[in-house]
């Protein structure tokens, strides 16, 4: 029984049941397939995560972010006044996650791409874009690059997935695609 | 020195119980119990949350009770059962004293005083909701961190203590040959755990000093990159121990031997090498980590570990099958499967926590911890609905059936409620796999684990789920319901039994001293495992297509997954 010790010597030598052999075989194949999935999706998938990062201070990335509003601001949405900016395409955009608002508000163009960076000034805050369902983590002090394409038309949320602090369920934007 | 070498042998089973061993199995069974109760108190707050038309909890409560909720499940009520089954793989199942039961004491204490300072923390001060990760830099109270290191000083003195039983029975001859399968598992959970207690103590006691201000910050990345390397394998921890109490109640309820010891020691050993690796799944949306880095640990190193859980999951119902051949249910495929004891909590508990750890559990977290699939999973619901899965069907419900052994074993009580115990699994089982279906659909849907409100209040700009994810969360929080009736059962089945059941005297109970005679007598070499290697067909063949429809539904169920990724924006 499996709670007793093994008394018969070199155990280790008595062959595998045919069951076995065939079912580590199977598994193993399926194994090394799903390995090679992931490379595969590299060289010929469209949804690919950047890794690149740079590391920066919250005062640097809030300029950029800053003046990445003065330039393309459209308008201002909510109370808050929460600006809302029209980047030109292939240009690198900054959003703001902060303790609990994504700032500035996005409108991108369908088809277009883009260089969107992340960044936290304070925790870790969740990114996921939904209904699309793009789910990326926002460290403090790291600038990640996500370079990416809006495929349809829409209005777009911001949820912040990863749990920052008692006001986390509020820390929602909008991404508008035309 | 005077060593207390007292044993006792359990009528019933034949098993030997070392007396200090035995409190002290009593003791960490008790304390996992206590923790378990606290844990599902916490989780009707939880549930009664999330299921949105209820909203009970406002949102500081809510986030102070899912911390608390996870502490006590994930951490508590499961490191303190690991080490009750730890004495008992090593003592009791190797026929040996324990070693050095003073430190075994010393460690629990300091368990239970950690367990304590950390609920004090987020509970009582309520200065400390940043759930089971706490990733700096969101702080906590110095009490939170500390209570956590306690408890893991504690945990790895238990892991020593099973190193050193080990030793003393080799050294003191106490079993024939090579340990039991069984024990082997344990091992393995054992040298996981050290590795896991390692990793802990090199990010946790950095943020503790953060915590008091003598350490300056603490970089986001790098304590997920550590963080995990604790968070993750301890979750690995639970599959070896869990793993061994499938093999254990195998063995217990049917007398079954393994198909081969080589290959499901071989599966162990895999575990040893490359489990550790699948905490980087945690990381697979992070910004600073090269793919290369993610894909090789991911696939903890093309999959050997999931090779291993695989052999498994056919190994262990596969050893049921043929040990049910040889009582002559032989009829058909799975005349061994219909005729096996359901109305036995013990087997009942083990055979759901098989099939929900594999069919839930197992492909789910496969699938999530793809590199790019998990862009479309990271951070929602459907990562709860993972690992309550493997954690809760999976080891908690393995850890409930092998209760209701111990109960009359180990306590020498009559269990108590036999009939709330005969639908217990089942209550609890499929209410908690319904819970981690639910979760897993939500989440597809988008909506993210740890939020107080999906409908935004508040915020100037909500957004609108699917009805659908609504649905789903109800539907969880009916079921949530269900799975804690069925966790109420349990305790209170072994509550009462423990405390207030009927004795079970031992007949002629005696101490024995171990120099008299505590080696068995070795076992005649005949019953050696004749059956295998000869067969011309399979041995179990029931088992056989039961793992491959556990194949077909992972295959479809991962090309589906790379479907829905392939329609979402393309990012670079």
């Amino acid at each position: 029984m499996s709670i007793e010790s093994v008394t018969e010597r070199n155990w280790w030598k008595i062959p595998m049941d045919r069951e076995e052999v065939v079912w580590v075989t199977i598994a193993f194949i399926w194994c090394v397939f799903m390995f090679l999935m992931m490379p595969y999706w590299h060289v010929f998938g469209q949804q690919n995560l950047a890794h690149a990062a740079v590391r920066t201070t919250p005062a640097d990335y809030m300029k950029k972010a800053e003046e990445g509003v003065a330039k393309w601001k459209v308008r201002e949405e909510t109370d808050q006044k929460i600006p809302v900016i029209a980047p030109p395409p292939d240009s690198d955009v900054y959003l703001v996650a902060r303790l609990w608002s994504w700032w500035p508000i996005l409108e991108l163009e369908a088809g277009k791409t883009y260089r969107v960076h992340l960044m936290s000034l304070d925790w870790l805050h969740g990114f996921s874009l939904q209904p699309e369902n793009i789910n990326i983590e926002v460290h403090p002090g790291y600038d990640h690059t996500v370079t990416m394409t809006p495929t349809q038309k829409g209005t777009f949320a911001i949820v912040c997935n990863e749990y920052c602090g008692v006001n986390h369920h509020t820390m929602v934007s909008r991404i508008y695609v035309k | 020195m005077a060593v207390n070498r007292n044993f006792r042998t359990c009528p019933t089973t034949g098993l030997l119980f070392h007396e200090p061993a035995e409190k002290l199995m009593k003791a960490n069974a008790v304390a996992a119990v206590v923790s378990l109760l606290a844990g599902g108190v916490l989780a009707i707050g939880v549930v009664g949350t999330r299921w949105q038309a209820l909203h009970w909890l406002a949102p500081g409560t809510f986030y102070q009770t899912l911390t608390a909720h996870g502490l006590n499940m994930l951490v508590f009520w499961i490191i303190f059962f690991e080490i009750a089954i730890l004495y008992f793989c090593s003592s009791t199942l190797l026929r040996s004293r324990l070693a050095a039961p003073g430190m075994a004491w010393a460690g629990f204490w300091l368990m239970v005083i950690g367990a304590l300072v950390n609920n004090y923390a987020v509970l009582v001060r309520g200065d400390s909701s940043v759930m089971f990760t706490s990733y700096a830099p969101m702080p906590a109270s110095p009490f939170f961190y500390l209570g956590l290191i306690l408890f893991a000083v504690g945990a790895l003195i238990g892991c020593f203590v099973f190193l050193g039983t080990l030793v003393v029975a080799k050294a003191e001859r106490t079993y024939q040959g090579s340990i039991p399968l069984v024990t082997f598992g344990a091992l393995t959970a054992c040298i996981i755990a050290i590795f896991t207690i390692a990793s802990g103590a090199i990010i946790l006691i950095p943020t503790f000093l953060w915590s008091v201000g003598l350490v300056p910050q603490i970089d986001s990345l790098l304590y997920r990159q550590v963080w995990w390397a604790f968070g993750h394998s301890s979750q690995q921890i639970n599959v070896s121990a869990h793993v061994a109490v499938w093999y254990a109640i195998a063995a217990i309820v049917f007398g079954a031997r393994p198909m081969s010891e080589k290959v499901s020691r071989t599966a162990f050993f895999l575990y040893i090498l490359f489990l550790q690796l699948a905490s980087a799944h945690h990381l697979l949306a992070d910004p600073g980590l090269t793919s290369y880095w993610k894909i090789f640990n991911t696939s903890y190193a093309m999959y050997l570990a999931v090779l291993a859980s695989m052999v498994h999951g056919l190994t262990v119902p596969g050893a049921i099958e043929v040990a049910q051949r040889k009582k002559g249910f032989t009829n058909g495929l799975f005349e061994w499967l219909r005729k096996a004891p359901w109305g036995n909590p013990v087997f009942s508990g083990m055979f759901i926590s098989l099939i929900g750890f594999g069919f839930l559990g197992g492909i789910s977290g496969v699938i999530m911890g793809v590199e790019q699939i998990n862009l479309i999973v990271h951070n929602t619901i459907y990562v709860p609905g993972h690992f309550h899965a493997t954690v809760v069907v999976g080891t908690t419900l393995a850890f409930m059936s092998l209760t209701y052994f111990l109960i009359p074993v180990l306590f020498r009580r009559e269990m108590a409620f036999p009939g709330l115990a005969k639908w217990q699994p089942y209550v609890f089982g499929i209410g908690m796999s319904a819970v981690s279906l639910f979760l897993m659909g939500a989440g597809t849907l988008g909506v993210p684990r740890r939020h107080w409100d999906i409908s935004f209040a508040g915020s100037a700009l909500p957004y609108e789920y699917p009805g659908a994810a609504w649905l789903m969360m109800a539907l969880m929080g009916v079921t949530g319901f269900v799975a804690i009736v069925g966790g109420a059962m349990y305790l209170l089945v072994t509550v009462y039994s423990v405390f207030f059941g009927k004795r079970i005297p031992t007949p002629d109970f005696t101490y024995i001293p171990a120099r008299a005679n505590v080696a068995p007598a070795p076992k005649p070499v005949a019953a050696a495992i004749t059956a295998h290697g000869e067969s011309a067909g399979f041995a179990a063949p029931g088992t056989f297509v039961l793992a491959m429809v556990f194949m077909v539904a992972f295959v479809l169920y991962y090309f589906v997954n790379w479907k829905y990724l392939s329609t979402v924006w393309p990012l670079k």
